[in-house]
């Protein structure tokens, strides 16, 4: 309080004291691992949150996307905020999938598909021919919905994005094969067994160590194609709670089928129904008062 | 059905059953015939195997009836070839004669010839066979996938007398002799071991890229798409994620092509020629284990000589390589599977 301008009234001095605790109270909920309180005045600290520590990262514009002759997306626009957790749901086959894999060119390896419509990342477009698109993935990570571990070591598998990079010291290496797996929860189920194969672990851990892999390349931004949707409700639990972790230092966004996941852990939620982005919005907002008919209906369970 | 009634103390259960038992028994009839045509046609191969063992046995290593009345009544001696030249002197001897009126049995020319071309062979086949499957596999677009694919399976339909005449009178006269004599200076034989491991290394190569290519498209897609999503280029995805996967299958077709080397024969006979000695000099002509055995079958050796025997004691040879070449297949393969999966 001794840095308040003595200009402010008293008044004025107490209701930014107020104020600081209301935006400070979820954050620190939040590093908890719990579900942020919903206080009093939830609208004032969201909005604060969401306006002063929450920049755009990746902003699309107009985005169509085809398979062939086959269009998926229709004119998608969508900003998404700087570390937090933005979700995509919709029923299958409503392109959701298609519109995350377009935002680190994924969907380039596929014979046969263009797009139209930009993707910017921090303002610079992904998509221009000037841009090294091994350098996109390693800044925008990807992580999917089937764990895809190399049949190699767990040190190994780690250790992988570095060494495409470049990076031969093996001091150095082995610091980010623990960081990485630290960060991702793994290190002390795996730390006395580095040189073992990953295809040893359980669902879970395979996919934490893809979670891990990813960190390694150390991204700005991590996709996640439906990350927990083949494990089981513990795993599951632990993906989330790394994800709440993991969202104070990256952006990140998730793609799921389930709608509770995409409550518990985003920030931002789109609904993409058909190829359009139908609604988007803060997550609480759009699941307790969605301004369109069809993302009422699809949270309300009337269809997909 | 009478039977079945009076047989058993539940007439209802047994009635019931024994109508389900008539056509059962014709099914299991059916069955019973499937299973033993089946097996018959797996037998083949097993008494196939045991019938050339058997005879190889005989002629090489030991005859229970050496003794044998001619339809002249004159008898010959028909003694296996291990029962007249010892065990030492084919291991060890090193000159290979039989032909000739001072006689050595030593093997080791021809294993040396068959093993000089076979490298010669690998050491360009493998490479070659691998890349082509990865560029197949990873780098070809669908068009010049449907491009290259069948000319490589041309290749390996090519009949192998034709690489033997290739050899003979395109690669050792406008390839081998203008680089190694006029440019470098050495002698370039006719018949030499280099230019029949070149053909034989070009013949190995598409049964290397389809097979390699095979195991490495069946890498799943995930794997790829996490390699690439991880700031791979294609080369990275290729090298260190998709063949070391596919390793287990990669090394199983070179084994494969490296036991189609050891036992080719044709091309072998007209290209390396039949010089049985010991030789470090891929420029000379060598003999290799099967162009012997083809050359004094074709050849007047009298049935019964130590000429003819000796075809027996040299294809025993060759049996006991492949063999020992599938058993270390097997255990490289066990290994690598445990360590990849």
């Amino acid at each position: 309080m001794n840095s308040t301008p003595t200009v402010l009234t008293t008044n004025a001095i107490d209701q930014s004291e107020v104020f600081r605790v209301d935006v400070t109270g979820p954050r620190s909920a939040a590093a908890q691992g719990q579900k942020p309180i919903t206080t009093a005045r939830p609208t004032v600290a969201k909005q604060a949150t969401g306006e002063v520590t929450h920049p755009v990262k990746i902003r699309t514009k107009n985005v169509d996307f085809f398979y062939g002759d086959n269009q998926v997306l229709f004119d998608v626009s969508l900003d998404i905020p700087e570390k937090s957790v933005t979700a995509f749901i919709g029923p299958s086959g409503c392109g959701k999938s298609t519109f995350l894999r377009m935002l680190n060119r994924m969907n380039d390896i596929i014979d046969g598909t263009r797009h139209t419509g930009d993707v910017l990342l921090e303002g610079s477009d992904v998509y221009d021919s000037s841009v090294d698109v091994v350098l996109l993935r390693k800044r925008v990570g990807m992580v999917f919905q089937k764990s895809t571990p190399f049949p190699k070591s767990i040190f190994d598998n780690i250790a992988y994005g570095p060494k495409v990079a470049g990076l031969r010291n093996k001091a150095k290496l082995n610091e980010i094969v623990e960081t990485s797996l630290k960060r991702a929860a793994l290190w002390d189920e795996v730390k006395d067994r580095l040189n073992s194969s990953a295809m040893a672990l359980s669902g879970g851990q395979q996919q934490r160590l893809c979670i891990a892999r990813t960190l390694a390349t150390d991204p700005d931004v991590i996709l996640m194609d439906e990350p927990a949707s083949a494990l089981d409700p513990a795993s599951t639990a632990r993906v989330e709670d790394l994800i709440f972790e993991l969202k104070k230092n990256y952006t990140i966004v998730i793609v799921t089928h389930n709608m509770q996941q995409a409550a518990r852990v985003s920030q931002r939620t789109a609904f993409f129904f058909q190829g359009v982005l139908v609604e988007t919005g803060d997550t609480r907002a759009l699941f307790t008062n969605p301004t369109e008919k069809q993302t009422e209906d699809y949270i309300t369970g009337r269809f997909g | 059905m009478s039977t079945a009634s009076t047989s058993s103390s539940d007439a209802t259960l047994s009635k019931a059953t024994s109508s389900l038992h008539r056509s059962a028994s014709l099914v299991r009839l059916k069955e019973w015939g499937i299973r033993s045509l089946l097996f018959l046609c797996a037998a083949v191969s097993i008494l196939t195997t045991l019938g050339i063992v058997a005879v190889l046995f005989s002629n090489a290593i030991y005859d229970v009836s050496p003794r044998q009345v001619g339809p002249n009544g004159e008898v010959r001696t028909n003694e296996a070839f291990f029962q007249q030249v010892s065990l030492t002197e084919f291991v060890f001897e090193t000159r290979w004669t039989p032909g000739y009126t001072e006689k050595h049995f030593g093997i080791m020319p021809l294993v040396c010839g068959t093993l000089m071309i076979s490298g010669i062979a690998a050491l360009i086949g493998l490479p070659i066979g691998l890349c082509s499957a990865i560029y197949l596999s990873e780098y070809a677009v669908p068009r010049t996938r449907a491009l290259i694919k069948p000319v490589l399976e041309i290749l390996a339909g090519i009949p192998t007398v034709v690489y033997g005449y290739f050899a003979l009178v395109f690669v050792t006269p406008y390839i081998l002799k203008p680089l190694f004599q006029d440019l470098l200076g050495f002698n370039v034989g006719v018949f030499n071991a280099a230019s029949a491991g070149i053909v034989v290394g070009i013949m190995i190569i598409p049964m290397i890229s389809s097979l390699s290519e095979d195991v490495l498209r069946s890498v799943p897609r995930s794997l790829r798409e996490a390699a690439y999503a991880l700031g791979s280029t294609k080369f990275d995805v290729s090298t260190r994620v998709v063949v070391p996967a596919a390793l287990s299958g990669i090394i199983a077709s070179f084994l494969l092509a490296i036991s189609r080397a050891v036992g080719e024969t044709m091309a072998v006979t007209i290209a390396a020629g039949q010089t049985a000695i010991v030789t470090a000099d891929p420029l000379r002509s060598v003999a290799t284990m099967t162009s012997y055995i083809v050359n004094v079958s074709k050849g007047d050796a009298v049935i019964g000589s130590i000429e003819e025997k000796s075809i027996y004691a040299v294809g025993l040879t060759l049996f006991l390589m492949t063999l020992v070449m599938n058993i270390i297949s097997q255990f490289v393969l066990r290994r690598f599977r445990e360590v990849y999966n």
